[in-house]
């Protein structure tokens, strides 16, 4: 329970009201309470009620405007059902405060995401996707999975689940912008704040339920049900529904008070830019003894590099000379730490010949070696890798959605997928209950997204994570057991295709396929 | 959902005794109305299949576009036996201009302070009164809806006459109830008040509910024409109800007035 003083600014008296109250994120403490509060949480509403005259509250608070925020505001905005919503935005960081400029010869940001067929076409209902479009972005069709050990490796390839592609590599500014430019196509009643959330009172009502007869009808609402947030400049404002839209470290959901499960791998990623002699067209993967390195094509010969390594070793990695990180790369990519696997036919011909049946090996399923890489295209950046999930998404008045619910080990480039995944899933929510005439902010309407979204989020985290765990032993035996796994996804097509089917965001529980 | 009285012509406190029980056991949980997980929990979770219905079959009846917000702008609605007014606040969410009215005075009470605190509610005008005192006052509705009420008034034809009376010509009436079946009795009264513990014992009395064949009679009879009805299943699996064709149980009926 946090002491806050705030601080009301009352341009028509010039003075400055300064009142402190206690902060409640619990109804048992708000109750216990209520007596001493009210007094003094009616004064200072009335305060601002007659003195800013600004008290007409918004349906929805969209705390972090970031790309999975923005999301969730350009589905509203596109949604016949919700279009009209009054929609506020809370977020101080510029990529809002300025029109967003992006120049096609800029070499490509490092911050990419690996989108799925599933969020491309969610951004296509919406009609950002023609945006995207508009930018530099690479569709890619094909995916090699090998590992150090030689023994295994996996191809994946679009024909396999019938679709054109795998996924689209995209810098996160231009799916952001993309966003933001259709919402501005739409007459959607948005305000941006560019400011922090400093407080948030969700459950005013057991104080101040008692109407006092002299203040004006709107003050009831006011007082009554909504959630009030006060912002870092001094503007506070009242919302039906409040969405934590504000990452890892959502200051929504400290102020909701929901609890987090979740452990830090003793693993960096490193990222960064970098460029070819040819075009790449395929996404890489190889699992090296400390974690994976991925190589992702973002066009003009461009691709992302996302190498996990222990911690010591990402400093080094990030300070090395340019010359000696390509080398590391090129290294990393090819015969480091192991040979190549062998061709699948002999390697596998007698200890996984069982698996095989009789599956005959395409000539394009054999192993390639991904194409050099000649020169670095950005800074390198380090951060460190954890795991995270809230313990609820939603309680009356306020809800979570992408990294503010969970974040997952980026191994698959799937976490900006299942925090959009969210922002879709919560906008078709709110629309369906806006049909019925429900509340937005009612309880039981928001426990139907957590409901839904939980179970594909916690699916993809144990998925992950386990692979993580797998790879993060190198042990003989074990070792033998996951290329194991590799061949059987490779050769069993029903399992391999509802693999592909689940990273590519299609399936909900590959499991039970 | 609360009981509504029928007057039959005479003063009020001699006749009100004949249900006076009902009142009485409604009063006693009336502050609980909005807890969802409260005694009215069933009526939350059954609240948006029934609205789902009365939407699509209104949208359809009087043009309106089932894709907007707010698809009941310029509709005047009465909602009788409104209770805390769970059905009352989505219908003028979704546009309607309500009246609720509600035999048990506390109902009121909770139904027009729960909806001061929404700006989008508080237009719905409460009157603790009857369906027969408003024939008398000669209001008339575009649409008349009662659910889950006509189990527990004492003459069912009586209160379909003076729900007839509410509509404008050509007007909608929407009602709600529980079949008279065997399946009724097993699962609405025996499992929902005994076993589950969902509605308080004695919520129902299974000799007072309608066979939707005797329902379709009555309103036929009051000159309201049954157009579509259909029932509410609940699946256990999910905890939710939705709609279906099967009208064994619960099951909610769209009908129209007679009239040009």
């Amino acid at each position: 329970m946090n002491r806050v003083i705030a601080r009301k600014v009352v341009p028509t008296y010039h003075q400055i009201f300064k009142l402190s109250r206690k902060q409640f994120c619990s109804d048992e403490a708000a109750k216990s309470s209520a007596a001493a509060a009210s007094s003094q949480f009616n004064q200072e509403s009335d305060a601002n009620l007659s003195l800013t005259g600004n008290v007409q509250p918004y349906d929805i608070a969209i705390v972090g405007g970031g790309m999975v925020g923005m999301a969730l505001a350009c589905s509203l905005a596109t949604t016949p059902l919700t279009k009209h919503l009054r929609v506020a935005i809370i977020d101080s960081s510029p990529a809002l405060a300025n029109k967003p400029c992006i120049k096609r010869e800029d070499p490509p940001d490092p911050r990419v995401s690996t989108v799925t067929p599933a969020t491309i076409s969610f951004f296509k209902d919406t009609g950002a996707w023609q945006y995207v479009q508009q930018h530099r972005h690479a569709y890619f069709d094909k995916m090699q999975v090998w590992d150090y050990t030689s023994l295994g490796y996996t191809k994946y390839d679009a024909r396999d689940v019938d679709k054109e592609v795998l996924g689209c590599v995209v810098e996160n500014k231009v799916l952001h912008s993309s966003l933001l430019s259709r919402i501005e196509d739409t007459d959607f009643q948005k305000t941006i704040y560019h400011s922090r959330l400093t407080s948030m009172s969700l459950h005013p009502s057991s104080s101040s339920i008692v109407v006092d007869s002299t203040a004006p009808t709107e003050a009831s609402y006011a007082r009554g049900r909504l959630a009030k947030l006060e912002l870092s400049d001094g503007n506070s404002l009242y919302a039906k529904l409040v969405v934590g839209s504000d990452g890892g470290k959502s200051q929504v959901r400290e102020l909701a008070g929901f609890k987090t499960t979740g452990w830090k791998y003793s693993q960096n990623a490193v990222i960064c830019t970098v460029e070819h002699s040819v075009e790449n067209y395929c996404a890489w993967q190889r699992f090296l003894p400390a974690g994976p390195i991925a190589l992702l094509p973002i066009g003009d010969k461009f691709s992302n590099i996302v190498w996990t390594m222990n911690p010591e070793e990402s400093s080094d990695f990030k300070s090395v000379k340019e010359d000696d990180f390509v080398k590391a790369v090129n290294h990393a990519l090819d015969y480091g730490y192991g040979p190549h696997p062998k061709s699948s036919l002999q390697g596998s011909a007698g200890m996984f010949s069982w698996l095989r049946g009789n599956v005959t090996i395409l000539a394009n399923e054999s192993f390639e070696i991904p194409p050099k890489v000649v020169k670095l295209a950005s800074e390198r950046m380090a951060f460190p890798l954890s795991l995270m999930h809230a313990n609820e998404y939603a309680s009356k008045r306020v809800v979570l959605i992408g990294d503010a619910a969970h974040t997952v080990h980026p191994l698959a480039g799937q976490g900006v997928n299942l925090g959009f995944g969210d922002a879709f899933a919560l906008s078709r929510i709110i629309a369906e209950g806006i049909a019925v005439g429900m509340d937005i902010g009612e309880v039981s309407l928001l426990k139907k997204y957590e409901a839904e979204r939980k179970l594909a989020n916690m699916t993809m985290m144990a998925i992950l994570d386990g692979f993580q765990k797998a790879y993060s032993i190198d042990f003989g035996p074990l070792n033998i057991l996951r290329a194991a796994a590799f061949h059987g996804a490779h050769f069993i097509s029903p399992l391999k295709r509802s693999i592909i089917s689940y990273a590519s965001g299609e399936q909900r529980l590959p499991l039970f396929y | 959902m609360i009981a509504n009285l029928i007057f039959k012509n005479k003063p009020q406190t001699t006749t009100s005794s004949l249900k006076q029980h009902e009142l009485a056991k409604f009063a006693a949980i009336s502050d609980t109305w909005w807890d969802s997980e409260g005694p009215f929990k069933p009526l939350h979770v059954m609240n948006p299949t029934r609205i789902a219905f009365i939407r699509s079959t209104l949208c359809r009846h009087f043009s309106k576009d089932p894709n907007c917000a707010r698809p009941f702008e310029g509709l005047k609605i009465v909602d009788v036996g409104c209770g805390g007014g769970i059905l009352s606040e989505p219908l003028a969410r979704m546009g309607a201009a309500v009246t609720g009215v509600d035999a048990v005075e506390k109902n009121i009470n909770v139904a027009r302070l729960h909806a001061d605190l929404d700006p989008e509610t508080s237009t719905i005008e409460y009157c603790c009164t009857t369906a027969e005192k408003l024939v008398e006052e000669q209001r008339k509705f575009d649409a008349v809806i009662a659910l889950e009420v006509i189990e527990h008034v004492a003459a069912p034809a009586e209160f379909c006459k003076s729900l007839a009376a509410l509509a404008y010509p050509g007007g909608a009436t929407v009602l709600s109830t529980i079949n008279r079946s065997m399946k009724a009795y097993a699962t609405a009264i025996v499992a929902a008040e005994y076993l589950l513990h969902w509605l308080p014992k004695g919520t129902h009395q299974w000799s007072s509910f309608l066979t939707p064949e005797e329902l379709v009679l009555i309103l036929q009879r009051a000159s309201i024409n049954v157009k579509e009805m259909a029932g509410f299943v609940y699946s256990p699996l999910t905890g939710r109800w939705s709609l279906s064709d099967d009208i064994s149980v619960n099951f909610i009926a769209f009908g129209t007035k007679d009239g040009q």
